[in-house]
């Protein structure tokens, strides 16, 4: 633990480094001024693409060479796509695969 | 303020599964925290100030003596590099709302409102900026919530919580079938999931994300002639 002093400083610096990453595209892209083209089709098309890029994201720690091979997010992930496109009800399938997920860590693996 | 509540009324079903992703991640930040020695009031300042997903957790680690301040700036940009591209997707939504609003809504843009407000079609009869600030600030709100149970009850949980941090990466796969169910999002979905995995083999889980941007928009840049039709969508309906 930091002293009082020291504790806010820090805090404050971390607030400005992620608000920086966050504001840099608006300032670059103020209001008022065209966006080009090419940043457009850019923001279109990135939006699926960063989703996509989430979901391994989110997934980078699991263990795919070792004991338990990957195997509770993979059985996890395919239930939650499976059920989703089956039923279309998002809190049902993020409840369904979130207690398998546990079960599946707590208790099997 | 009628106009505003309206606005969280109509925003509230879709934050639901953030609601819970949130909850409990945050109730894992606020075990971390207090175990440094930390009080619950300086959990939640750092909520208020700092709302960052992953960076919150790494910020954790900056808490004790000998981080350097230029260290910490560094590490926390880097977590959160990514968010540089996600300014890009909004920018043309967000010029579109006053200032103060814009300056909440770039500050609150975390992974899972981001995807949460480029997914949701805003209902006819609200108002735009309304409605994603209501977004942003119901997420936020979450999050300190959660950060608040944490920290009060860090010491004898009989709940054993392992794997509940499970509910974003579920809540990230199901906004990659709704897109999917769009035939013009798959091809830039299947490059966000097959180059992330490339760079994460190549460079690993720490040092991934940025390469893979670099490629997801150098690849999309190359089939630009080919993608750019005006026919990507990717707002989807959902059960809310």
């Amino acid at each position: 633990m930091l002293d009082t002093m020291d504790s806010l400083i820090m805090i404050v610096v971390v607030a400005i480094a992620t608000f920086s990453t966050r504001a840099f595209s608006f300032i670059i892209f103020p209001k008022g001024k065209e966006v080009p083209p090419a940043v457009s089709y850019l923001g279109k098309v990135l939006t699926p693409a960063i989703i996509g890029m989430l979901v391994i994201y989110c997934l980078k720690s699991t263990s795919v060479l070792a004991y338990p091979y990957g195997m509770p997010e993979l059985i996890a992930c395919v239930t939650v796509m499976a059920l989703h496109l089956w039923k279309r009800n998002t809190l049902l399938s993020i409840g369904v695969g979130t207690v398998l997920y546990m079960f599946l860590v707590q208790y099997v693996f | 303020m009628g106009e505003m509540t309206k606005a969280m009324r109509k925003a509230f079903p879709y934050t639901i599964p953030v609601l819970v992703g949130y909850v409990f991640m945050s109730f894992a930040f606020g075990v971390m925290f207090t175990e440094q020695g930390y009080s619950v009031l300086w959990a939640i300042l750092m909520r208020i100030v700092v709302y960052a997903g992953s960076g919150q957790y790494l910020a954790v680690n900056f808490f004790v003596p000998g981080v350097s301040l230029l260290q910490a700036a560094f590490l926390t940009i880097m977590v959160n590099i990514r968010h540089v591209f996600y300014g890009l997707s909004l920018v043309e939504r967000y010029n579109r709302v006053g200032f103060l609003k814009r300056l909440y809504l770039i500050f609150g843009m975390t992974d899972e409102t981001y995807s949460l407000v480029c997914t949701t079609n805003i209902p006819d009869d609200v108002d735009e900026g309304k409605f994603l600030l209501s977004i942003t600030l119901l997420n936020q709100l979450y999050w300190i919530g959660g950060t608040i149970v944490g920290s009060l009850a860090s010491t004898a949980i009989p709940f054993n919580s392992e794997g509940i941090e499970f509910a974003m990466t579920a809540l990230f796969i199901v906004l990659f079938v709704e897109l999917w169910c769009k035939r013009s999002n798959r091809y830039p979905e299947l490059v966000g999931v097959m180059a992330s995995i490339l760079c994460l083999v190549i460079f690993g889980a720490d040092g991934f994300i940025l390469p893979t941007m670099i490629l997801i928009i150098a690849i999309l840049m190359i089939n630009r002639n080919r993608l750019d039709t005006g026919k990507i969508e990717t707002e989807v309906e959902r059960d809310a």
